[in-house]
């Protein structure tokens, strides 16, 4: 039998108090693995993420990381099991050095995280050059940066990144790729929502398409971007024959 | 110019280092859990009590007694937390204000109730021959003790703020709650130092205000003003702004009432109080963000 997939959302159904805003979701993500969440505006990739988190209340369904249940389970407690998540805004402490914020992202490691900062500065050699500045003065990729970065701090298990090129100049959204694919490397199995279809799929070894809350089309990232429905919508062609 | 440093620049220093050390408390307790702490002022009264207490039972210097003051001041702060706010800690932010606001009725009631309400010293009969620098300058030794002391304690706060892991959680939680919470940062922990930092910091600016002055039972109140201009003129959520707030606050006061045009001050001492209004009203319309917001020290 094969192992079980390091995340795994099982028809998951859920939003924020009363508003539904999931039906019943599935997805996985293997060791080694990018997996990309794509769809319109709206589909609940997102909230797909915030699901994993913890973030919203689950009425059923079910998350599983390395086979054990964690749905519902508190943001504070997901993070301790080795889950990081990167939120689309508000990522860092702006008034908190570049290291200051790395440190914050090893606050719940209870051994010495220096040799990992150490690795963390190797990975991403623009935040050692500015360890000793203010994160809010940063421009917005040097930001992303420190949000993986703060995030790897924990050498987690998963990496759910929530649209890391959001906003960024073309320049920029290549590097944060190239840094994603780099952690990818090194084992870190990453599961990201990305505006940017193409450029996610084609980094990506299997995507998911979500359409209203639900699954639409799951196949790997070539498969995808071959489909001749996905290349419509983010082609924006209409529904018309969808 | 020796009637400017002495009676003007000098005791606005003197003040300003009270406000720094009272504002850093309502600063934090603004930043990190997002709510107005009307009963900063009281918690200063209270501190300066037991100080009052503690002298008058071991006859030792306010400094000798004040860590044992700083102790029973923030165990009370932290009792009224778990009894009062921490159950609102969900709430809206408006219910915590409401409550802080009956919390400063109720705590000033109970200070009124057991040491009464009479004007005391802290330190009666005690004359001091001030310090003359100079030939000119004249500083009196509680000023030099009080600008000392808090300078100490305002280097001990930047210390725990850049040095130490909990305080650096402080910070960023002040920074953003909801990522902290995200990052695995344990958001009662920080709640907890807060108040005690807090609590410690208001029992000093409470003595070394009794000391300057005289203690009563309204002291902590007339200062609240005060305190959140000196906030907010640094920026809500940062220790360095409301130290540098308090101090510009203080020396302001003063030197409204130095005589810069003509003979007499410049505003009558009596409207002394309206200056820290002033400059929290006019920095809410300019700045609303305070000095040090987002800026690099």
């Amino acid at each position: 039998m094969a192992p079980a997939p390091v995340l795994e959302l099982d028809s998951v159904t859920g939003g924020y108090g009363e508003t539904e805003i999931l039906h019943g979701v599935s997805l996985a993500v293997k060791a080694g693995e990018i997996v990309a969440i794509i769809g319109p505006n709206g589909a609940g990739k997102s909230t797909a993420l915030k699901a994993v988190f913890g973030l919203l209340s689950l009425s059923r369904g079910q998350v599983r990381l390395d086979g054990a249940d964690i749905t519902n389970t508190a943001p504070e407690q997901v993070v301790r099991r080795g889950v990081c998540y990167v939120p689309q805004s508000e990522n860092i402490f702006p008034t908190l050095t570049v290291q200051e914020n790395l440190e914050m992202g090893a606050y719940v490691r209870r051994d010495d995280f220096r040799p990992r900062l150490h690795e963390v500065y190797e990975l991403l050699p623009e935040l050692a050059e500015r360890r000793r500045q203010r994160a809010g003065t940063l421009s917005g990729g040097q930001r992303q940066m420190v949000a993986i970065g703060k995030a790897l701090m924990l050498e987690p298990k998963i990496l759910l990144l929530d649209e890391p090129t959001a906003g960024l100049a073309p320049k920029f959204r290549h590097e944060i790729f190239q840094t994603i694919q780099g952690i990818n490397r090194s084992g870190t199995p990453v599961l990201m929502v990305e505006q940017n279809a193409r450029f996610a799929l084609t980094i990506a070894d299997r995507g998911y398409v979500l359409v209203d809350g639900s699954n639409r089309i799951d196949d790997s990232g070539p498969g995808l971007l071959a489909n001749r429905e996905v290349a419509q919508m983010f082609l924006g062609g209409g529904w018309a024959d969808g | 110019m020796i009637e400017f440093l002495n009676f003007h620049l000098i005791p606005g220093v003197v003040l300003g280092s009270i406000y720094a050390l009272g504002a850093i408390g309502v600063s934090l307790t603004f930043g990190i859990l997002r709510f107005a702490n009307f009963a900063h002022g009281e918690t200063m009264t209270l501190g300066a009590y037991f100080t009052l207490t503690l002298i008058l039972v071991t006859g030792w210097h306010p400094l000798a007694v004040l860590p044992a003051a700083m102790a029973l001041t923030a165990s009370v702060v932290l009792g009224i937390d778990r009894l009062f706010y921490r159950p609102l800690r969900q709430s809206p932010v408006i219910i915590l204000l409401i409550a802080s606001f009956g919390m400063m009725l109720m705590v000033r009631s109970v200070i009124q109730f057991g040491w009464g309400v009479q004007l005391r010293s802290l330190r009666p009969g005690m004359i001091q021959q001030p310090y003359v620098l100079f030939d000119t300058l004249r500083i009196s030794p509680k000023h030099v003790l009080i600008i000392a002391s808090a300078l100490v304690l305002m280097v001990l706060m930047h210390l725990l703020l850049t040095r130490t892991r909990i305080g650096k959680a402080m910070r960023a939680m002040a920074d953003s709650p909801e990522l902290a919470r995200l990052t695995g940062i344990e958001t009662e922990k920080v709640i907890l130092v807060t108040w005690i930092v807090g609590a410690c910091l208001a029992t000093a600016a409470g003595v070394f205000l009794a000391l300057d002055t005289h203690i009563e039972t309204l002291m902590g109140f007339k200062v609240l003003l005060p305190l959140f201009a000196s906030a907010i003129l640094g920026g809500i959520g940062s220790a360095y702004g409301a130290m540098v707030g308090g101090l510009v606050i203080g020396v302001a006061e003063e030197l409204s009432t130095y005589p810069w045009i003509g003979e007499g001050p410049l505003l009558a001492p009596g409207y002394k109080a309206g200056v820290a209004f002033a400059i929290m009203v006019a920095m809410l319309i300019l700045r609303p963000s305070g000095l040090f917001r987002g800026r690099v020290f």
